[in-house]
This record gives structure tokens, C-alpha cells and sequence, in this order.
């Protein structure tokens, strides 16, 4: 039941934000932005919704939602770890931090956490260079990450969870 | 050039540009101004917590001085920077500013007189007092033209642009006829800061006589080689230059509507570009009848979603299509039929930036710069082993060794230079033989690399040339939309290939496989992604194929890189034996001590080989080492 209640919020919630752009095909990656900063994912009901509203085959929507990286089929954790893979941050160690993270979270990249708390995915090059090895926490770039400061990040957030757990008690 | 015609548009730019010039002195007359480089590379070492700093202290003490966000300054090693404007000193840089340092900027500099000459990173003027940053090794071969701006005046306030002379281009531009500002940029010689180096004013020409309307005008900002950051760094620190360049192009081809295509992981630059573009048009600037003249232009913001495929020209106008990023045959070129079908001019950020100089002093200043094929200046991402890492600007012409070691101050500890990699993945890697070369489009490409966009990552001896290649393949083919057979398979195969050799496998005949597919490769793929996708790895077997035949024939990586060929040991005589750095510290727990003899061991099952250790042994120990082929271990 919970499954169809989901589907039916999904559906209700991509209806109210398409009804801000236009009909045009050209409009297609823009609404899948929106639609994602929304929900944090594009889930499949959201997706025929899209293809519905422009009048195009619902293979359309999929295909360009699969073959950008920016978009997500699963739903993300409620922290978002990106470790960047570019050149730099490549030769500087960016591979073993990755190694770090998926030890750490125990998830692959393209994964989230099963308590939905983290999710894991590698980025092209945020443009921090000379930082490396970068890891975007949040939408913040943190600079040096190397496993003992993938530690330290997790740490704080483990801290920042009893922290908030007290509260509520 | 000679301006001539309508008045009204240089009287109507006259008063925005006094009210710009009035707001402009109202802050210098302040107590002090602050300006912190807040561009992302300065928010990743915590801009915003100075920033936040600055401003708690300002109030504490009661002052009131504005305290300003500004882009990025180039001296990217030196983040956070920090620049103080005081009437009676000249404006100083501060280096590496962190919250305790603001507070006592505050307290000591602003409200006493002392410069806290300790922190500062330059003056950037001439003082008898400060150093200057006109006195740095670097000073001397850098030219700054398009990144004169950065870091100096507010990204977000129009005002700041115009007043150190933005726009007045664009009001030049509007009483010329379209045709004589094609022919000033033909004559500049200009090419394309893109990477493939075509000459603009032919394409600003084609694009101009083609039938067919509306005309589009797209600034390509999709920069998405990895290492590569000066589109982003331009825009976040300077946007009104490139939006001015825009409008100039679209007023020289005949368009009417311009689209900036950022990239979706740029979200700073896409902010900063959406508010300067929403300022240029509440002053008319942009939109209707621009500034009382006969032409309007608008320009919509397009944020890209993550293909790198996207920066080629025919798959960039699929993705604003709304469809998969995937390029289409040229001829015709987009400059014939792009957008709809219709006329698009496709310019890189840099090139556009470049416009509004050409306008202003023309094109003989600009071809006084460079050399006479490359005219004009070539800005490149310093990055990777070399000290004074950041964003510069230098002459076309420049030697790569200049860069390297005289504006980069070389490798950090001294070691050996081994590569320079430039280009990203359409790229190569050049060795030290290379290093006199003047850097030009056409003298990168002879050595097998290319100019590219300007990303420039310096390697030393503990970077394996094999594994690079392999990065960067695998970069390549993971972005390859799969249009194009050889592009799709071949670098897969390709692919397959370097991971065996980073894990000592594979055979030497493997190598000439190699270098056929690599060829094939590039005579079989439509688009720039799949032609140059085989440029890293044949340069690197040219200059570097010694590595290559010890990985296939020692299982030995040189540089003691790839993991598969490396094992990470502790030499008994050298532990210090009380001393439990290396324990503490490793993330897996693999380190245990021996049980009679006190010195450390390292579980090779159970080690990662992350380094974490190598970097926690106390130097005057020293007594981690690494190891290839891992059979060096002794049992």
C-alpha cells in the first residue's frame, strides 16, 4: 500500500511542476532537471509523466535520462558523496579515496546506503584541480581527502546524528 | 576602426556608465575595501568561512567597510586569498587566509595601520613597503588580457564591470557596421579557444552570409576535460566579459538569440552567469532594441547534464534540442545549419572573452601579442605536480618550460620533472625533451598533443605513464555516445589492453595492436571525442614506451603507481619500534607489530594500499617503502 501511495505523491508532485514549462521538446532536459532537484531522482512514474505532458514516446525521456550522467534512477541518500575522477585528483590518489569510501559506506558508486543515509558516485571534474584529490560532500568540494579525512568527514556526520538524535529526545 | 553613426546609443551608455564610475568611487572612499576570492576553487579551502569572518569581526569593531565576494586571482596555491584596500597603502593580497587570520586583518590593519606583513601574498601595486606581485618570477611572462578582471571586481555586480571599462566595446560595436567588426576580428587573426584552434573571423563570415533565419549564437561553456577549469573560473569571475562577447557576435552575424551551455557541475559559474545576465538586462544591455539602438538580442542560460560528448558542436545543439548528446556528420558545419537547422555560431567561452579587446583596440594590439600563426594569448589550468598551482595567461609563443618552472616555480621537493600532459583526454603527454617548445595550436599538435582546452597537469617520477593512458581511455570510453563502431568498440578494446598491462599482464606484440586500433580508431569516428580519444596513449607510447615493456615483461611499474604491481613494506631496521605512527594510522588495520622483536609488519593480505602509512611514518625514520614488482617483499 505504501508502494501505490508513493507512486500516486510522485505522480501529483511532477504534475504540479510541469505545468511551469512549455510543451516544446527542447524543454525536455530542463523540466528532467526540475523534476530532479525536486524529488532527488527520476522515478519512472515521473518519467512517463514527462513523456505524457510533451507528446513524445516514453523511450525518448528514457533514453536521455540514461545517457547523462547528472541524472538517477534510485533515490539518493540524504548526504551526497561525489569523489572527483579528473586528471588531477586522478594522480593524486582520487581512485584510493574512492577505494576509502566504498570500504567505509560499504556501497559502489551509483549506490545508496540501505538506511538511505549516504549515496556514492564519482564526478568527471568539479574544477578544483589544485585541491586534489576532491571529494564533493553536500555540494561542498572538500580539498586533500585521503582516507583518514574520509574518516573525519564521516565522523562528523556521525556526530552531527547523535547530536540531532538528543534533541529529539 | 572608425565609430560612426547613432549618438543616442553612446549617450545612453554615457549615464550608465557615470552612475557605474560614482558607485565605483563611493567604495574606494570607504574606511577599507575587503574582496575575498570566492570562486569554487577558493570555496573549496574555505572562502565562505573567511568571508563569514571578515564580516562578525567588521561588526564586533563597529566598522563599517564592505566586504566584497570576488572570483578567482589565478594564484590558486595561495586559496583563500584575501585582497585589503586601504587608502594610504596599496591594495595588499593576503595568502592562505583562515578566520584567525581575518580577525586580526581587522584589528591590526583596518582599525591600526599594520599590514601584518606575515600573511601577505603581494601588493598589487608598486609599494616600497609590500612586495609586489609585479615582482614575482611569474610577472614576467604572464599577460593578462581576459583574466585581468578575476578576482578584482565583483562577479555579481554589473556596475564593477562597467565601470573598469565593460560594455564600452559593445557601444563601439553598435555604431560600426556588422561587416567592419568581422573584418577587425579576421584580422586579429583570432582561432578558437576550444582546442581545435579554427580561425573565428571564417566562422563568423560563414555563419554571416548563410541563409536561413533566426540565427543562434552559443557560447559553449560545456568545459568537460578533466583538469581543465578556466571557462569556469572565467565565469564565475568575470561573466559580463563573455556575456559582452555575445552580444558583439550576434550582432555581427545577424542573430537574435544567444544560449550560454554550461556545465551541469559548474553550479557557482551557472549562478553567477543567470544573475549578470538578468543585470544586463535591466540596464538594456541585453533584450530589446539594446540601448535605443535598432538591434536586440536576448540570451538564455542552458545547463548541460553531465555527457562530455556535449562540448562537441553537433552534439551540444542535440542536448539544447532536448535530445541524447550524440554528434551528427559534418558538413554542413552548425555555422550553416545548426540550431533547428538554422545558422549557429558555436564559440568557446575564452574566444568570446577574447571579442570584446579585439572591438576595443583593435586588431593590430592583438596580433602584437603571440605569435603570427597563434596571435593573442593562451590561458592554461596549471595543476598536478608543480608548486605554484592556478590559472595563467601568457603570450602564444611561451616555451612549456617557462610555464613549468619559471610561472609554475617548478616540481614541489625538487623532484624530476618527467611529463607534461595538455589537452586532457584529446591530449598527450610531453616529455622533458619537449619542454622548449613554444606553445602554440599548431606546434602542440606536430608533438602529438594539443592545445585543447588548456589544461595543464605537470607529472613526476611517481606518475605511470601507463596508468595515465589508461585514465584517460577510460575516460573516453565511458564517454563515448556510441554512435561510431570503432569509437564504441575500439576504445573498449583499447581499454582492455592498458588495465592488462597496469596489472603486468599482456604481451609486447600487444603494443603494435595497439597502435593499429588507436589508428583505426581515428579515421573511423564522426566526431572530435572519438578522433583524438587514441591521442594519449600514441604519444605516450612514442616518448614513453620503456614503461610500457616493464609493466608487460617485469610486471615492474617504474613509477610505483599501479596498484596491482606495487606492495607496501616496512623495513625491520629502520622502524623506530616504540614509535605506532603507521599503526594508528592505517585504515584497514593491516599493521601489527612482531611479537618479540617490537618492530611493524604489514598484513599484505590485508593492506589496500591506500599510502596512509607511507605518509604517517616520521620522516627521520622513513622506514615504509614501496615496492614493484610486489615479489620484492622479502618472506
Amino acid at each position: 500500500m505504501a508502494k501505490a501511495k508513493e507512486k500516486t505523491r510522485i505522480k501529483e508532485q511532477t504534475r504540479r511542476l510541469l505545468n511551469r514549462f512549455g510543451r516544446k521538446r527542447s524543454n525536455l532536459i530542463p523540466t528532467l532537471q526540475k523534476v530532479q532537484e525536486e524529488l532527488g531522482y527520476l522515478p519512472r512514474e515521473a518519467m512517463l509523466e514527462v513523456a505524457q505532458f510533451l507528446n513524445i514516446p516514453d523511450i525518448d525521456v528514457y533514453g536521455v535520462v540514461t545517457f547523462y550522467n547528472q541524472f538517477r534512477l534510485n533515490p539518493p541518500g540524504r548526504h551526497s558523496i561525489r569523489v572527483c575522477l579528473g586528471t588531477a585528483c586522478h594522480m593524486k590518489g582520487g581512485y584510493i579515496t574512492l577505494d576509502a569510501w566504498r570500504r567505509r559506506l560499504k556501497i559502489d558508486q551509483g549506490q545508496t546506503t540501505a538506511d538511505r543515509e549516504f549515496d556514492l558516485d564519482t564526478v568527471a571534474c568539479v574544477g578544483c584541480c589544485v585541491m586534489a584529490p576532491v571529494t564533493v560532500v553536500d555540494d561542498k568540494p572538500e580539498g586533500q581527502v585521503e582516507p583518514t579525512k574520509v574518516d573525519g568527514i564521516l565522523l562528523s556526520f556521525e556526530q552531527e546524528r547523535k547530536k540531532r538524535g538528543k534533541k529529539k529526545q | 576602426m572608425k565609430a560612426t553613426g547613432l549618438p543616442s546609443v553612446a549617450s545612453t551608455f554615457q549615464k550608465i556608465k557615470s552612475q557605474a564610475e560614482v558607485r565605483w568611487q563611493e567604495l574606494q572612499q570607504a574606511r577599507a575595501v575587503i574582496m575575498v576570492g570566492a570562486a569554487t576553487c577558493g570555496r573549496a579551502a574555505g572562502a565562505l568561512e573567511v568571508l563569514r569572518a571578515f564580516k562578525n569581526e567588521l561588526k564586533k569593531q563597529n566598522l563599517d567597510c564592505p566586504v566584497i565576494e570576488v572570483g578567482c586571482m589565478g594564484h590558486c596555491y595561495a586559496e583563500p586569498i584575501a585582497i585589503i584596500a586601504k587608502p594610504g597603502h596599496p591594495p595588499i593580497a593576503y595568502q592562505q587566509v583562515n578566520p584567525v587570520i581575518a580577525q586580526r586583518l581587522v584589528r591590526e590593519f583596518i582599525l591600526g595601520d599594520d599590514p601584518c606583513l606575515e600573511s601577505v601574498l603581494g601588493a598589487l601595486e608598486a609599494s616600497d613597503l609590500v612586495p609586489s606581485l609585479a615582482d614575482f618570477p611569474r610577472a614576467k611572462f604572464e599577460q593578462k588580457v581576459i583574466l585581468k578582471n578575476c578576482g578584482h571586481i565583483d562577479p555579481e555586480d554589473i556596475d564593477h564591470y562597467i565601470a573598469s571599462g565593460g560594455y564600452s566595446a559593445l557601444v563601439k560595436a553598435l555604431q560600426l557596421k556588422p561587416g567592419e567588426i568581422i573584418n577587425e576580428v579576421k584580422k586579429s587573426g583570432l582561432r578558437g579557444r576550444g582546442g581545435a584552434g579554427f580561425a573565428t573571423g571564417e566562422k563568423w563570415t560563414v555563419c554571416r552570409d548563410a541563409p536561413g533565419r533566426p540565427k543562434y549564437v552559443i557560447c559553449n561553456a560545456d568545459e568537460g576535460d578533466p583538469g581543465a577549469f578556466m571557462d569556469r573560473s572565467i565565469l564565475e569571475s568575470d561573466p559580463h566579459s563573455v556575456i559582452e562577447g555575445i552580444i558583439i557576435a550576434g550582432y555581427a552575424v545577424g542573430a537574435r538569440h544567444g544560449y550560454i551551455y554550461v556545465r551541469a557541475e559548474y553550479p557557482l559559474a551557472v549562478h553567477r552567469a543567470r544573475l549578470a545576465l538578468s543585470q544586463a538586462k535591466k540596464l538594456n544591455l541585453l533584450g530589446k532594441n539594446i540601448l535605443g539602438s535598432d538591434f536586440s538580442f536576448d540570451i538564455k542560460l542552458f545547463q548541460g547534464s553531465g555527457a562530455f560528448v556535449c562540448g562537441e558542436e553537433s552534439a551540444l545543439i542535440a542536448s539544447l534540442e532536448g535530445k541524447a548528446g550524440t554528434p551528427n556528420h559534418r558538413p554542413p558545419y552548425p555555422a550553416v545549419s545548426g540550431l533547428e537547422g538554422k545558422p549557429t555560431l558555436i564559440n568557446n567561452v575564452k574566444t568570446l572573452a577574447f571579442i570584446r579587446h579585439i572591438v576595443d583596440k583593435g586588431a593590430k594590439w592583438f596580433t602584437g601579442i603571440g605569435t603570427k600563426n597563434s596571435p593573442g594569448t593562451a590561458v592554461f589550468a596549471l595543476a598536478g605536480k608543480v608548486v605554484n598551482t592556478g590559472l595563467i595567461e601568457v603570450p602564444m609563443g611561451t616555451t612549456l618550460r617557462q610555464v613549468i618552472f619559471d610561472v609554475g616555480s617548478g616540481i614541489p621537493g625538487g623532484k624530476p620533472f618527467k611529463a607534461v600532459q595538455i589537452g586532457g583526454p584529446s591530449g598527450g603527454c610531453l616529455p622533458e625533451s619537449a619542454l622548449d617548445l613554444p606553445i602554440d595550436f599548431d606546434s602542440l599538435t606536430e608533438a602529438g598533443a594539443m592545445m585543447g582546452s588548456g589544461g595543464m597537469i605537470v607529472l613526476d617520477e611517481d606518475d605511470c605513464m601507463v596508468e595515465i593512458a589508461r585514465y584517460f581511455l577510460e575516460f573516453t570510453q565511458r564517454e563515448s555516445c556510441g554512435k561510431c563502431t570503432f569509437c564504441r568498440l575500439g576504445t573498449k578494446q583499447m581499454l582492455e589492453m592498458l588495465a592488462e598491462f597496469t596489472h603486468g599482464k599482456g604481451e609486447i606484440k600487444d603494443l603494435d595492436t595497439l597502435t593499429e586500433l588507436a589508428e583505426d580508431i581515428k579515421a573511423g569516428s564522426l566526431c572530435g571525442l572519438g578522433r583524438t580519444a587514441p591521442n594519449p596513449v600514441l604519444t605516450n607510447l612514442r616518448y614513453f614506451r620503456d614503461e610500457y615493456e616493464a609493466h608487460i615483461k617485469e610486471g615492474r611499474c617504474p613509477a610505483l603507481m599501479c596498484q596491482e604491481l606495487i606492495a607496501f613494506y616496512i623495513i625491520p631496521d629502520k622502524c623506530e619500534l616504540t614509535c605506532d605512527a603507521c599503526v594508528g594510522t592505517c585504515t584497514v588495520e593491516a599493521i601489527y607489530s612482531h611479537p618479540k622483536k617490537r618492530y611493524k609488519i604489514i598484513d599484505q593480505e590485508k593492506c589496500v594500499k591506500c599510502g596512509t602509512c607511507l605518509t604517517a611514518c616520521p620522516p627521520q625514520y622513513n622506514a615504509i617503502v614501496k615496492l614493484s614488482p610486489p615479489s620484492e617483499v622479502p618472506k
